[in-house]
Formats: structure tokens, sequence, C-alpha cells
């Protein structure tokens, strides 16, 4: 018997019980969709996470203060968290470090910020010039403060697009306005574009960025800084600006061959990376708690091919009467059973990927079907279709036509 | 008997004992005849004289315990059941009481599925031959009606041209008339006269005696042994028969 002929039986079999078919299809269906909701959300997000990391730019390199925070402890030695001072930065500066092209120390303070009768709680970044480069950020009214503004710890800063509708309601041009942090007042030159909420759910505009002098000696009063923003020169070259500026600052800080490093050095590129794996690994638990209900909807599959294989018996003696050997019938039963979960994993397939459509313009969630995942789909299909069609099937081929044909 | 016809079925001292918990139960006792090419034998006996299991074995659907049979020259008791699925597909023609015809399906498609299982037969082929079937049973205008829409004789017509559709050695009935009403009966066993006229071999199995009288041979079966096979020398016409039957009052 051919190939040909037993999808025939099979979808005349599946066709002249299509309710059943289609009860013990919908396991399979909303199995299949489940999983490729889940997928499509969890690379949905890692796709954002990962765009919006890039934006931020992916070549940032980070110096931090202190050991490897990783390695946890107690709680770090307050001194181990003012390594990197004004010195380490001018000396990096004035060394002509071959992969780096832009860097910027890092002061932070947060509190209120007032302008008349507005106010709203924000943070200063004490930053240099150069920060814009390295955040790709664009000043869209008015200037960025000077190298000169920094020499001069001058009181000037520019405001994020948050903070200027905050304080400024009414629309009016926030340049040249004084505002106050923390009862200092500073001069408002610019406005920074805006760049919304960035994948963690925090507002990117929502800052004040002034010159690093300024925030270092007139708000906090202290002389390290809190970390420094680098960017490599290419995103290929992180790693050697990452050994350039570790020999650099283990020089400088004359650390021994054998002593750990003081400050940590990560890259956006590593964030990124472990920021993937965790939307993986968030990823994984969704899936595979779909995948428990295909296997579900695969019992569901086995309990209604053992019902049909019953109902059925008189079917199955007269096919060996005429001819059919156990082998026959088995693919018989095992073609009914794929093309049930395969049909169903079709609609699952379709069904999740509107399902997932729907999810992204109702609840603005981030999604993206991988192709992989729906030939994995129909693959896994197949198999449950074997799998669990087996049993039934062996049963079937296994019935002794005398009794078979007698059975009432 | 004539010895230069072609023999179909052969058995030898065939004996088949079933295992009915710790008793062994001896359904054939040594059964040996012959059965020659264009005949029509009448296979009769009570309930439990092991008409069934003889059937069976002619049937290839089981293997005797001891004995031997041949059928058309192949022996059947070393076969597997794979080996005895084909040679059932090839060799025999299953007609059985009930029709055993496949639900929600045209009278085509079931004279079509023994063919189903011959891989040397394409649809076309296969159409092509399920036809002549069916025009054979005269129901050349019944093609495409579905099992459900027809009658039990029409039902039991489909069934035969079924078993006629792979041209086999021998065509098998099991009790094929007992369903039917008597006219439907007669109207069956002209059929197979016709068939047993155009040179077929038919095995009838059955416990109804008026049925021999239109058969060439009948052997009887009492307690697992033949206890009669006789010749039969003045077949009865069915035809005739139909034609002298009351006519029912409605028409």
């Amino acid at each position: 018997m051919n190939f040909l002929n037993l999808i025939k039986i099979a979808i005349k079999a599946i066709r002249s019980n299509r309710f059943r078919s289609f009860l013990s299809m919908l396991g399979i269906i909303i199995g299949v969709a489940a999983v490729i909701i889940m997928m499509a959300i969890g690379q949905g997000s890692k796709e954002s996470v990962r765009q919006n990391i890039s934006q931020m730019g992916t070549n940032i390199i980070m110096i931090q203060p202190g050991t490897d925070m990783m390695r946890g402890g107690v709680r770090p030695d307050p001194s181990s968290m003012q390594t990197l001072k004004l010195e380490d930065y001018n000396a990096l500066l004035e060394s002509d470090l071959q992969f780096v092209s832009h860097m910027s120390p890092e002061v932070t303070a947060s509190g209120q910020c007032i302008y008349g009768a507005n106010n709203t709680s924000t943070t200063v970044y004490g930053e240099s010039v150069e920060y814009l480069d390295i955040r790709q950020l664009e000043v869209t009214d008015g200037e960025m403060f000077t190298n000169d503004d920094i020499k001069k710890s001058s009181k000037v800063c520019v405001i994020g697009k948050t903070v200027a509708t905050q304080l400024f309601p009414d629309g009016s041009d926030p340049i040249g306005k004084t505002i106050r942090f923390k009862s200092i007042p500073f001069k408002v030159v610019g406005v920074l574009k805006s760049k919304g909420y960035n994948s963690f759910g925090m507002d990117q505009d929502n800052l004040l960025i002034a010159p690093y002098t300024t925030v270092m000696k007139r708000i906090q009063a202290q002389t390290y800084f809190s970390s420094i923003n680098c960017s490599a020169l290419t995103e290929e070259v992180t790693d050697y600006a990452i050994d350039e500026l570790t020999a650099k600052l283990r020089a400088l800080h004359k650390l021994k061959d054998f002593a750990e490093d003081d400050f940590t050095i990560r890259s956006q590129q590593e964030m990124m990376d472990t920021m993937s794996s965790t939307m993986d690994m968030i990823t994984i638990i969704l899936v595979v708690a779909a995948a428990f209900s295909l296997l579900v909807a695969g019992i569901g599959i086995m309990n209604i091919m053992l019902v049909s294989v019953t109902e059925r018996t008189k079917e199955i003696g007269l096919r060996m009467s005429v001819g059919a050997r156990g082998f026959d019938i088995s693919c018989q039963f095992l073609i009914e059973s794929i093309m049930i979960s395969l049909t169903g994993g079709i609609i699952g397939v379709l069904v999740g990927y509107f399902a997932s459509i729907l999810c992204s313009t109702l609840f603005m969630l981030p999604t993206s079907i991988p192709l992989w995942a729906i030939v994995v789909s129909f693959i896994v299909c197949t198999v449950i279709g074997i799998g669990f069609g087996y049993f039934p099937a062996r049963k079937a081929a296994m019935m002794d036509p005398i009794e078979a044909i007698r059975y009432e | 008997m004539e010895e230069n016809r072609k023999v179909v079925i052969e058995l030898q001292n065939v004996k088949r004992d079933f295992k009915v918990g710790s008793e062994t139960v001896h359904a054939l006792r040594g059964v040996s005849f012959k059965i020659y090419e264009g005949e029509f034998v009448t296979i009769m006996g009570t309930s439990g004289s092991g008409k069934s299991t003889l059937l069976n074995q002619l049937g290839c659907l089981d293997t005797p315990t001891s004995g031997e049979y041949y059928l058309d020259g192949t022996s059947v008791r070393e076969m597997s059941k794979s080996q005895r699925a084909r040679l059932r597909n090839r060799k025999i023609g299953f007609v059985f009481q009930n029709y055993n015809l496949l639900a929600k399906t045209t009278a085509v498609e079931n004279v079509e599925l023994p063919l189903m299982y011959n891989s040397s037969y394409n649809a076309s082929q296969r159409r092509e031959a399920a036809i002549k079937a069916l025009e054979a049973v005269g129901l050349a205008d019944r093609l495409e009606h579905k099992s459900n829409q027809m009658s039990g004789g029409q039902m039991q017509r489909v069934a035969i041209a079924r078993a006629l559709v792979n041209n086999p050695a021998v065509i098998l009935a099991d009790e094929a008339t007992g369903n039917l009403d008597t006219r439907t009966s007669f109207e069956v066993l002209v059929l197979f006269q016709k068939l047993h006229a155009e040179g077929r071999t038919i095995i009838f199995v059955t416990h109804n005696p008026e049925i021999a009288q239109y058969s060439s041979r009948n052997i009887m079966l009492r307690d697992g042994k033949i206890r009669e096979d006789v010749i039969n020398n003045n077949i009865l016409s069915a035809a005739e028969a139909l034609a002298n039957l009351p006519k029912p009052q409605d028409d």
C-alpha cells in the first residue's frame, strides 16, 4: 500500500470524526500556540533589550571603583569605592590611549530640582563634554557646556526633556533660566533630545548633566568619581581598550603583579550578553512550561487514537482479511495521529503568530518569532504524532483478523 | 472424480486445537479434501461443528495445528502473518454475512479496497477494475452510492464485487445470505450461480441446508470431522426459484 493511499485514508478518517479530531487537535493547537507566543515574547524582549543597550552605544566601557562586585563580601571597605581619583582621569587623558576615543568621569547626585513653584526629583550627572559622544546624546535646544565651564566649575547644566516639562509646564523656553538643584543655582544652557524609557522602565530623560568639576566641588564635595565612562574606537576593539585601560590604571595605582585590580572595567557588550542570557533563561522557563501542555496534548491524542482503534476494530479486521498486513494497519493509524498533531501544529503556529501580533499591538510587548521555533514546532508535532500514535497503532496491528471482523 | 481438473484447495489431515484454560478443544480433528477449479461447494454444519474454524483455515486467517493446507499450490502452514496477508490479497475473495462495507464510503471505493494493498495497481487501474467488478454484479448504476444509501441486497452485491476485484483463486462466502430476506437471498444466490457458471471457484459456508441444492458439491461437517461429501448432480436454478417466489403484496 503506498503512502498517498494511507494519507487519503487518514484524511477520510479524520474528516468522518471531525469534532473528535478537532478536540484532540485543540490540545496541540493550544500547546504550540503557547510555545510560539512565549518564544515570541522572550525573543522580542531580548531583541529590544539588545537594541536599547546598543542605542546607548555598544562600544561603551565603564570603569568602576572597587574590585569585581560579583564576588560579594559582607560590606566593601568604603575606601575601596574611592579608588578612581581626579588624578587617574587626568593621567588617562594625557597618556595616548590607542583604542579609547572618548572619556568622561562621572559623579552623580540625586535630589530635588526647583524652578519657581515647580519641582521634580532627579539626578545630576557630573560629566565631561565628551559624555554626549559616549552616550550618543544630542542637545536639541541651546548648547552643551564647554571645557571652559569645566575648568571654571561653572554652575551650568543641560537638562533632559522630563526635567524641562516638569519645571516648565507652561512650555516656556528653559534656556538661560536658572534652576536650583539642592539649593545650588544652575543656569540651563541646553535641552537634550528625548530618549524615552529604556527596557528596564527607566526614564532616560529625567536627568541633569553638569560639568563634573561643579558636581564634585559644589554638590558632593568629593575628590573621587563614581565611575569613568569611555568609548572604544570601535565595537571590535573593545577588548583591547579594556586591556589598555586596565594596564594603565594598574600602573597609576602602583599595584603589584599579584594584587587584584582595585577597579572594575565592564563593557556594554558584556552587559548586553548578561542581559541576553537572563532573558534566554526566562524564555526557556516559559517555553518549558508551555511544552508541558504539548505533552498533555500528546496524551490526549493517544487517548483518542485508542478509542478510534477500538471503534474501528471491525474495519481493521476487514482490511486485514482483504490483505492488509500489520504494517499497513499500523502505518494507517500512525499517519492519522501524525496528521492530527501536525495539522494542530500548523493551526497552533498560525494562532501563536496572530496572538503575538495582538500582544505587541495591545500590550506594547515587543515580539519576534524566530523561524527555527516554527520549524521545531513542526518537528515536535511529528514526534508527538509518532510517539503517542505508536502504541495505538501497534495495538491495531496486533489484532487477530478473525476476532476483529466478528467484533460488534 | 475428474482428476485432470486443477486443484485449487487441498487439505491433508488438517487439525486445529484451541487451548481454553487448561483444556484443549479439538475444533478440527483431521479434515482432508480437495476442491477443484470451478466448483461451487457448500460447507454445512451446525454451530460447534468446526465450520468457522475450517473457514478461517481456508481463508488463511489461521494456520493448522497439524496437517497441510495448499492454496493454489502453495503451502500455508509455515507462512508468516504478512505472507498470509499477501496471499489473501491475491488469491482469496471474502464475502461476509454482514457485508462489512466501510461506512460513509462509495461502492467503488469499497470495491477498490483489496487493490489498495496491492502495489501493482495504480489509482486509475484500481478504479477501472472496481467498476468492472461492480458491473459484473449488476451495480453499474450505483458506483458512487455510499454504503448507507444502499439496501441489504445491494450492499451484499458490493461485497461480492469486492471479493471479485482481485480475480481470486477462490471466493469464500460466510453465511452470505444470512442477513437477507428470502427474495434477496435468492437474488444473491442467482449471482453466485452466475459466477459459478463463469468458471469461478466458490466455497459457501452456511447452516442453511436449502442452499446446498444450488451448489455443485456439499461437504457436511460434524464435531470437527467430515461426515458427508457429496457431488450434487441435480443443481437447482436459483433464478427459477426466484421467479416462482410469490410476488410481494405491496408491489
